[in-house]
């Protein structure tokens, strides 16, 4: 690091005190003021919903959507997100680290770049298009595959009959939210896979490995983290995304099955609910809110744990 | 090693080469199996695009793989599987992104007019769309007023974001020592995480509590899409302030330049390019947001112009509301094309965003020299 001081076995012996001018006092005090500022709006968050999320667990059982119980209202729709985030995951996650690779190995090295960016081009198309999308054109289309798995795998709870004639399934939903988060993990892989010491490629290579048992010794073990931590990167933005589901789902109870219409994920439900609603019922889905943001920050913050893991103990610096 | 036993080489091929498909190879399986995908699939109950996609997939990686498994070994099969699954793993991903910007165009340009983005959905009914499909009426309806609406609650948003942003940066970089700065830059990074609905719920919260419950206008979506925003600009603006070379700092320190006047003199001009290009993204990122909005600006069918009164309509509310509540249950068709319509206007203000970040960072680029 530079710093503007002099060596401190140069500072004579009667320290002087540098003169402060007031631009610098008051640009430094502002620049400090908007950083507490952001603390501060994130407190306001955590705050503003804890207050108005308060009134559901003190009410009546009863009085709450459901007549159970917050608890009982709420643990259908934690089923629902996850369910959704999982599939989604199934989907995406062997797609991403094969296009990544594609990219970062494969892919003839003038192309690579361009076809980046094609990939980043589905991060920048807003949600409410995919859910459009999702509805009109996605949905018809794999329908007949969703009877097929609901006719010959229809023992398993999770693919139990009658299937939806819409394909507004939760499977549907769940491929769209793989759409969507397909670019989180392409680029946070891709980054790493680029950044594996080129020895560690050149000399697996030298040593007659085949392009796959190089990437399987030298690029894999490297960016192992990285793809850990682009997985949860998409989970949380899975479990957050609200039009794909609110738009591609049909609604309704909780069922083991992913075919059919039916359960719900906490964000889309807010979406739906929450323009008309009023009263306790506000409440409950604030609160609702609430429950979504603590699973999203647990799985950011884990993600953001492993990356920071691998910073510290990379060989790569 | 087995050198010794296998037998001697046929004169004039190498011993290198041994074991080796022709490099062609690949290439003559591939349009192999293109031809047998179509002819299965013509087979199998008429031809189709899917079935001959998949099929021919399907053939190429099992005859490239045991091909090679026989002649070259197990190792190179392998190989040779794995790169064909890598390939066929990318052009999967085209199919979505293909199909999406496909399907929004071939659907919005049915409506997409002038006339379409300059009227709004006052007074257009269930009524007006039933004729306009039996085609006694024209076709009305426009999203004037969502377009306006867009474009006050981002740029609102973009006028509280930036500010508090570009200077939380500064004091990292600049400033930033020890817990605040260490507490900022972790809390930036949980901000990032905060699903949209939930900084939607936030907004509503906040203005329920401050001006009454029910309370929905442009600002306080302006305020919900900040939430989302200040991250974004705050993490790409560290970035570019933290690349800008120490030494122009020591330069002006050393002619006895205030550090204030180092700061917005000559650091910020030297990554404005980057500054610049990353809040672009950032607009272009929440412009398309519609969780947040629609639990915090609600909707509307007329023009309002004032973001700080009344509901207001915005392009992915307007896309989501005309797609899931047509004017008309019995012929949504109409419904359906606004929202295609209005789909294809925000991709298009996405896109345009984001090659205006592009510019922006390629023609303010500080100039090296070198």
């Amino acid at each position: 690091m530079t710093t503007t001081e002099p060596p401190p076995t140069e500072r004579p012996a009667v320290a002087r005190r540098p003169k402060t001018r007031p631009g610098d006092r008051i640009f430094s005090r502002s620049a400090q003021v908007a950083g507490i500022l952001i603390l501060v709006i994130l407190a306001g968050v955590a705050a503003f919903l804890v207050r108005e999320a308060l009134p559901t667990f003190t009410a009546d059982p009863s009085e709450i959507d459901g007549g159970k119980g917050f608890f009982s209202y709420v643990w259908p729709l934690v089923f629902g997100t996850l369910a959704a985030a999982v599939i989604a995951l199934i989907v995406a996650t062997p797609l991403a680290l094969g296009i990544a690779l594609f990219i970062s190995h494969y892919a003839p090295r003038r192309l690579a770049q361009g076809l980046g960016y094609i990939v980043d081009l589905l991060a920048a198309i807003p949600s409410v298009v995919f859910g459009l999308w999702g509805i009109q054109w996605l949905a018809p289309q794999v329908q007949p595959a969703w009877g097929w798995l609901a006719d010959n795998l229809g023992f398993i709870p999770l693919f139990s009959g009658p299937a939806s004639a819409t394909g507004r399934t939760m499977m549907t939903a769940g491929l769209v939210l793989a759409v969507m988060i397909l670019p989180i993990i392409t680029a946070v892989s891709r980054e790493v896979f680029l950044q594996t010491p080129t020895l560690h490629e050149e000399a697996a290579l030298a040593l007659g490995a085949t392009r796959w048992e190089m990437i399987r010794m030298a690029v894999i073990p490297f960016g192992r983290p990285g793809i850990i931590s682009g997985i949860m990167l998409g989970l949380g933005r899975a479990l957050g995304e609200t039009m794909a589901v609110a738009m591609v789902l049909s609604t309704g109870g909780f069922t083991w099955s992913m075919v059919t219409a039916g359960n719900n994920t906490i964000a889309a439900e807010i979406a739906l609910d929450f323009p008309e609603s009023s009263g306790l019922k506000t409440n409950t889905l604030i609160a609702a809110g609430l429950v979504l943001f603590a699973i999203t920050l647990a799985v950011n913050m884990f993600a953001r744990w492993i990356v920071s893991r691998r910073s510290e103990f990379s060989g790569a610096n | 090693m087995s050198v010794a036993t296998k037998p001697a080489p046929p004169a004039g091929a190498s011993s290198l080469a041994q074991n080796q498909l022709p490099r062609y190879t690949t290439q003559l399986v591939l349009v192999l199996s293109i031809a047998a995908g179509a002819g299965l699939s013509a087979l199998f109950g008429g031809f189709s695009i899917v079935s001959f996609a998949v099929l021919s997939v399907l053939a190429f990686l099992v005859v490239n793989t045991v091909l090679s498994g026989v002649v070259e070994g197990r190792r190179k099969a392998k190989d040779k599987l794995v790169t064909g699954l890598v390939y066929t793993a990318f052009g999967i991903a085209l199919v979505p992104l293909v199909s999406v910007i496909w399907s929004v165009v071939d659907n919005g340009m049915a409506r997409f007019s002038i006339d379409f983005l300059t009227t709004s959905m006052r007074n257009v009914t269930g009524l007006n769309d039933q004729q306009a499909l039996e085609g006694t009426a024209p076709f009305i309806g426009g999203a004037y007023h969502a377009i306006l609406g867009t474009f006050l609650i981002t740029g609102l948003a973009t006028v509280i974001s930036v500010p508090i942003g570009l200077l939380t940066s500064v004091y990292l970089v600049e400033y930033g020592r020890g817990r605040l700065a260490k507490a900022i830059t972790f809390f930036v990074d949980v901000m990032t995480g905060i699903p949209s609905i939930v900084a939607g719920l936030f907004a509503a919260a906040l203005f329920a509590v401050l001006f009454g419950v029910g309370t929905r206008n442009g600002f306080a979506g302006a305020v919900a899409l900040s939430v989302l925003m200040i991250p974004v600009v705050v993490r790409s603006s560290e970035e570019m302030l933290r690349i800008v070379p120490n030494e122009l700092r020591e330069a002006a320190y050393a002619l006895g330049v205030p550090k204030w006047r180092t700061i917005v003199r000559v650091v910020i001009p030297t990554a404005i390019s980057g500054i610049a290009s990353g809040v672009t993204l950032a607009i272009a990122r929440v412009v398309g947001e519609t969780a947040p909005l629609i639990v915090t600006a609600g909707f509307t069918s007329s023009i309002n112009n004032n973001p700080f009164s009344d509901w207001m309509m915005s392009l992915p509310a307007y896309v989501y509301s005309q797609a899931m509540r047509p004017l008309s249950g019995s012929s949504p068709q109409p419904s359906f094309d606004r929202a295609w319509a209005a789909a294809l206007t925000l991709i298009l203000i996405v896109m345009l965003l984001n090659l205006v970040a592009r510019l922006i960072a390629r023609l303010f680029a500080p100039k090296t020299g070198r």
